[in-house]
């Protein structure tokens, strides 16, 4: 179990848990970022501030403290 | 008690119906995740020219369109997008009271087939209203065009309501949404199928049992709604109940289910639990009834390989605004004599045709040079206006937004803010309106503090006359992108300032969804610039020729004849021409200055003394608080009136004459700072209540712009200049 912001660019795999508290958590949710969806990693700004992640043909820009709280179990290896 | 009331009032009102016109109305909620073609649908079906762009978030207040069809008034209620009935931001918020309180006879949900289960979510949560609904399934044809298919059919069968594949771009299927909505209506309401896990339809059993205790919720199927809503834990709906004789029990009841089904489900809430049943129902359904198109590479991604590159992304950016306000100003100067020459042309025509007196004055002095050297601006106008639309259409601003979020960030704001902002440079009234799509009213009321700093449009021609006037051609382009950039800093400064000093506090968290780019549809954009041209032409046509109008009325009265017979005598002594010219123009200018404008401005004069401003340039500053535009025609009218001899030159060569380099800077300093015009004001004042926001909001722009014209002036006076 990882969170986003432990994983590198094109890392993909499933979201486990989020720990973030609503309403945050509604959001996310409701973007299609739940417990069970796929997800991937696909950019974040120089600095890392702010992530972009896919899920579900979704794509979703989150700031790192959001992007900290979502946890996922990825597949294969992702350094 | 608010639901009970609201339930009486429906049917009161149903009875009324369907009288007066003959026509039986039929009123339509069309609902949906935001961006997903809702205002696009209710264009393409009637024709109607809603605003829509590729971003979450662009229509932000409830618009109505009317269809006759069949003998039936349909009413179609285009919402602001909601991603879930736990509404977050105050524009969902307007979504959600209109789909809560007001009387409507069914809902159209929009959803998006490309996010098909994501969208089909937030479906469920409208069909636990138990309304009359359809479903329009949306952009079709991309999701075919990729290969991929959804089955209509089985989609109706399994939710059990119509279903309508549409696509808004390629008007196709949209049309039927009228048809199955008179059906609909004329219908029973169907059957509900949308059950969840035992255990949680049993605690719904339990409070829907307490829930008819109460003569407000009698009837099955709104208890039923307050119970799930309940157990998704909407404050609104626990609000409404709050004030029941049967609250005492409820609460306690909902207590000890909330702790049962969490501890069952091992959650954390049981709106969690719900969420994690829709989830699970809608890739079901979805598995059953979409043919995903096969994985590859979009054009989106490649696109954002580029645009939103960690190192490259920014500078990207800024070229790009850098590009915009270069072509505004060296394309839009391309037309602008043609313009100018057609104005004069009019007003020579109104001199010749008219006797002399005072409405040949008035419409060939007054009105027709003031309106001509607004209008002079509408390419430049236009061409912003693009820009700005591109930006929209494409879907590029939300990958600005991303890009900035880390930026705006350090300044207090968050990456959202941008929308707003980017809207402010072409108008601060839609901007204040977007700012609703922030969730934090601190994070809300800073942004549209600063807002005015982004310089709208009706800035452009003030700003592109000065420029003409005062700097060199070559760098006309790059001074124009300065002066914007400085007013959005100067913004980004001031929110921070207001961050630390007045709004203590984080600010709002960032998410956001990052559509796909779209090609902005040919048609969409002519449109939208059609609909600034002519506003922008009826704005010239009325209120500024008005404004012109009363400035020149107050500049060429009272009529000083003791002035005249003083000067008509020296003149007559006069040596040679050249005196009798000189004099001439010392007369027009005396005239001026004791006319009632002279008067105005003779008094203001000493305010603006410091920034190097004469009386005229006083006047003109002030004017610009109707609309900015009407400083130029004010320009244009005093010094055409202090001017005897009309030919001499154009407006910008009179400003040469007149006005320092220093004071024609510190004039754009305070033009980009200032209040802005009555229209934006008084948005402000309909959006923020807090009686402190608005007194703050009408003085310290303008303190503020004082400060900072009188700071610039000094410096450019100590540099030399
Ligand atoms: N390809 C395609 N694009 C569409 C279709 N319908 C809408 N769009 C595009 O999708 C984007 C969103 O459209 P809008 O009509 O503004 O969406 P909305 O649901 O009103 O959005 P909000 O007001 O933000 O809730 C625009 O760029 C449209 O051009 C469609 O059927 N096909
Ligand atoms: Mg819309």
């Amino acid at each position: 179990m990882k969170s986003l912001t432990e994983c590198t660019v094109g890392c993909e795999g499933r979201i486990v848990k989020i720990k973030a508290k609503d309403p945050i958590k509604g959001r996310l949710v409701s973007l299609g970022l739940t417990k069970g969806s796929e997800i991937k990693i696909l950019d974040h700004t120089l600095a890392k501030q702010t992530w972009e992640v896919e899920s579900d043909g979704t794509k979703i820009a989150l700031r790192d403290e959001e992007a900290a709280t979502v946890f996922m179990e990825p597949k294969g290896s992702c350094e | 008690m608010k639901c009970g009331n609201c339930e009486e009032q429906k049917s009161d009102n149903r009875d009324a119906r369907g009288g007066v016109s003959g026509l039986k109305k039929i009123k339509v909620a069309l609902a949906g995740q935001p961006n997903v073609g809702k205002s696009s649908i209710i264009n393409s079906m009637t024709g109607a020219r809603l605003h829509v762009g590729n971003f979450s978030g662009v229509t932000v207040e409830k618009k109505e369109i009317y269809i006759e069809k069949e003998g039936y008034e349909i009413e179609m209620v285009d919402l602001p997008g909601i991603y879930s009935l736990n509404a977050y931001t105050p524009e969902e918020q307007v979504a959600k009271n209109f789909l809560y309180n007001e009387d409507y006879d069914l809902i159209v949900n929009v959803v998006d087939a490309n996010a098909l289960s994501r969208n089909l979510i937030f479906t469920f949560q409208l069909m636990d209203m138990k309304k009359k609904m359809i479903l329009v399934v949306n952009m079709i044809d991309e999701v075919e065009k990729q290969g991929g298919a959804v089955d209509r059919h089985k989609l109706e069968e399994l939710l059990g309501i119509p279903v309508i594949l549409t696509s808004a771009k390629e008007h196709r299927g949209v049309d039927e949404i009228v048809d199955y909505v008179i059906e609909v209506y004329k219908k029973n309401k169907p059957k509900n199928k949308l059950f969840y896990d035992e255990r949680i339809e049993e605690q719904i059993e339990k409070l829907i049992r307490v829930l008819h205790k109460s003569p407000h919720f009698k009837d099955p199927d709104e208890a039923r709604f307050i119970a799930i809503r309940l157990l998704d834990r909407d404050e609104e709906i626990y609000k409404t109940i709050h004030d029941l004789p049967i609250f005492i029990e409820l609460h306690e009841m909902l207590g000890k289910i909330y702790k049962e089904l969490e501890m069952e489900f091992d959650e954390e809430s049981t709106s969690d639990i719900l969420s994690n049943e829709r989830y699970a129902l809608s890739k079901a359904l979805v598995m059953k009834t979409f043919k995903s198109p096969p994985k590859r590479v979009t054009l989106t991604d490649r696109l954002d390989k580029l645009l939103i590159h960690p190192v490259f992304g920014l500078p990207i950016f800024l070229f790009l605004m850098w590009l915009l306000f270069q072509i505004t100003f060296e394309v839009g100067s391309i037309p602008m004599d043609l313009i100018d020459a057609a104005f004069v042309e009019v007003s020579n025509t109104i001199k010749a045709v008219l006797p002399s007196g005072a409405i040949q004055s008035v419409l060939s002095e007054g009105i027709v040079p003031a309106v001509g050297s607004v209008i002079m601006f509408l390419p430049n106008i236009l061409i912003l206006f693009l820009g700005i639309n591109l930006l929209e259409q494409t879907g590029y601003m939300a990958r600005a937004a991303f890009l900035l979020d880390g930026f705006m960030k350090r300044f207090g704001l968050q990456g959202k803010a941008f929308i707003p902002l980017v809207s402010g440079f072409g108008c601060t009234v839609p901007a204040y309106m977007a700012a609703r799509t922030l969730k934090n009213p601190k994070d809300r009321i800073i942004t549209m503090l600063v807002l005015g700093f982004m310089s709208c449009s009706a800035r452009l021609p003030v700003y592109v006359l000065l420029i003409g006037a005062f700097f060199p051609a070559s760098h006309a382009g790059n001074i124009l992108f300065i002066i914007y950039i400085s007013g959005a800093i100067l913004g980004l400064i001031v929110a921070k300032v207001l961050r630390t000093v007045l709004f203590k506090g984080e600010p709002e968290p960032f998410v956001m969804e990052m559509p796909p780019y779209r090609f902005p549809s040919m048609k969409a954009l002519s449109v939208e610039l059609w609909i600034k041209a002519k506003l922008f032409l009826k704005k010239a046509g009325t209120f500024i020729a008005g404004a012109s109008m009363v400035i020149w009325f107050f500049s060429s009265y009272p009529h000083n004849s003791q002035l005249v017979q003083n000067y008509e005598a020296k003149m007559e002594a006069a040596a040679n021409e050249a005196q009798k010219v000189h004099l001439q123009n010392e007369l027009a200018a005396k005239e001026l200055e004791s006319s009632y404008l002279g008067t105005i401005g003779k008094t203001i004069e000493p305010l603006f003394a410091p920034l190097g401003f004469d009386w005229r340039v006083s006047v003109a500053t002030l004017s610009g608080l109707a609309a900015k535009e009407v400083v130029v025609s004010t320009l244009a009218t005093l010094y055409a009136v202090g001017d005897a001899d009309e030919k001499s030159g154009t407006l910008i060569e009179r400003l040469r004459e007149n006005i320092s380099f220093k004071a024609a800077v510190a004039l754009i300093v305070i033009i980009m700072i200032y209040s802005p015009c009555i229209a934006a004001m008084s948005t402000f004042w309909a959006e923020v209540p807090q009686w402190v926001w608005r007194g703050f909001y009408m003085i310290y722009p303008n303190v503020m712009a004082w400060v900072a014209a009188f700071g610039v002036y000094n410096l450019l006076d100590f540099l030399g200049y």
